[in-house]
């Protein structure tokens, strides 16, 4: 398992949101549901969009640009114009904080 | 635009223009992709304008409920206005029927066809599907082709060579233009691919933008509309009359006016080749019912800013950035008014375009690279 990375305090992301988190060279999206958090990478598998900028919708984000859907849980592509599935990051909050490991 | 690729105006001529826009540079395989790919346009930096995460968050929200209504009573309408107009088939009051009809079935699916291909329209994913397969029978436009030729649209909006779904092509022909009030020359093509999906064959170009995972949908889908067609014509021959088609067909050829008149103004005339949906894009302001017709798509620069953003919530983001974009239309004659005459005068200097009025403080990120 690779290292866990810190990225922010939990309440830093909204119930049903995302945010951008890049590390060593690469962006990721951090999602919250509810207390749950997920991460995947941060890019649409369509057009390489920046997810962060999308919607959450029932442990779905919508790309911004195309409408693209991925389950977030497992990074499942649910539809045109995402075909192609997204890669997923183990998350965990520990101490009120979210951590991924990249 | 919501019109077919070829699509309402634009030439088959192979000369040079003065201006040096060719009827070439809109093919996709061999035309001025190639360019706008060096010069950064393809998929590019387009400007958006500021919206706080939790205005954009809110303003994204989507439901079923005005879906619902909405689609509940266009569906009332069309069959409310069909029967009327069987019911009048012995004496001339059934052509203002039938004009209602086609209007409703040929000119307004347009914009189902499109909020629910975004997945906008309803917030159940397959409220969506179930609306844009019957959207797009309605309107003539292949399920699956316009899905992806759309996704385009988004991403290279009025990039020559890049983008399937620029209506009106320099130098502009009126003929083709009149044409296509009422599908005459767009429908051909369609009706020909339509033939070609079914029986597997998918045309080069529009290869160009669908996902090989994807063509064996396209060749099912021209199964599906052969077969309906098919089922049509045989209601034709086994009742002895047009009829059927009258209710089934027919309707997308003499309706299309409707998305015409309300498309045409989203993108023609206004420059290529530029990442500024403030630029390329209209924003008109409509009458209610035309809204209804249209579900807010006359909010276009709004629409191709933010597509996340569903019909109904379109003048509250239009509310929220209105300062930092030009002014909008304030009707469908004003921006006939304007457009009009730059069509005409594009016949005879394809790089003349309107040029939309930024607020000071703004400047659009990249242009141009032939307009």
């Amino acid at each position: 398992m690779s290292n866990w990375i810190d990225v922010c305090a939990l309440d830093d992301i909204d119930d049903e949101d995302v945010m951008r988190f890049d590390h060593a060279g690469k962006t990721y999206a951090v999602y919250r549901v509810g207390e749950a958090v997920y991460a995947t990478d941060g890019l649409c598998t369509h057009e390489q969009v920046h997810l962060c900028d999308g919607l959450v919708m029932d442990h779905v984000i919508e790309c911004p640009k195309h409408n693209g859907r991925f389950d977030i849980r497992t990074g499942k592509a649910l539809g045109a114009p995402a075909c192609i599935h997204l890669a997923t990051h183990p998350a965990k909050v520990e101490g009120g904080r979210i951590c991924i490991a990249c | 635009m919501n019109t077919s690729p070829a699509r309402l105006g634009g030439i088959a001529a192979t000369r040079g223009q003065p201006g040096g826009v060719t009827p070439q540079d809109y093919r996709l395989l061999d035309g001025a992709g190639a360019k706008a790919l060096e010069a950064g346009l393809v998929n590019g930096p387009w400007y958006r304008c500021q919206v706080a995460r939790p205005t954009l968050k809110a303003l994204m929200q989507r439901s079923d409920a005005r879906a619902l209504r909405d689609t509940a009573l266009w569906f009332a309408l069309i069959i409310g206005s069909g029967v009327l107009a069987f019911m009048l088939r012995d004496s001339l009051w059934a052509i203002p029927a039938f004009i209602v009809y086609g209007a409703l079935y040929g000119g307004s699916s347009d914009s189902r066809w499109h909020e629910s291909g975004h997945g906008t329209a309803f917030r159940t994913r397959w409220m969506n599907e179930v609306l844009y397969q019957i959207a797009s029978f309605m309107v003539m436009r292949r399920p699956t082709v316009w899905r992806w030729s759309h996704a385009r649209h988004h991403s290279d909006t009025l990039v020559t060579g890049r983008d399937p779904e620029i209506a009106v092509q320099r130098p502009p022909s009126l003929v083709t233009l009149l044409l296509n009030l009422f599908a005459i020359k767009s429908s051909v093509d369609v009706l020909r691919q339509v033939v070609a999906n079914a029986f597997g064959h998918v045309d080069p170009e529009e290869a160009s933008f669908i996902p090989e995972s994807e063509r064996a949908k396209v060749v099912w889908e021209g199964r599906a509309w052969l077969a309906v067609y098919g089922a049509v014509a045989a209601a034709c021959v086994a009742s002895g009359s047009i009829w059927p088609a009258l209710f089934i067909g027919l309707p997308s050829f003499y309706g299309a006016w409707l998305y015409v008149f309300f498309g045409l103004p989203q993108h023609a005339a206004l420059p290529e080749n530029v990442l500024d949906h403030r630029l390329n894009c209209r924003t008109i302001y409509m009458n209610p019912l035309f809204r209804f017709l249209y579900w807010n798509m006359n909010y276009h620069l709004e629409h191709h800013m933010f597509p996340m953003v569903p019909f109904h919530a379109l003048p509250r983001l239009h509310d929220e950035i209105r300062q930092d974009c030009p002014p909008a239309y304030a009707s469908c004659w004003a921006a006939y008014k304007e457009m009009f005459p730059a069509i005409l005068r594009q016949r005879r200097d394809p790089s003349h375009h309107i040029v939309r009025p930024l607020p000071s403080a703004s400047a659009p990120s990249i242009s141009g690279v032939s307009a």
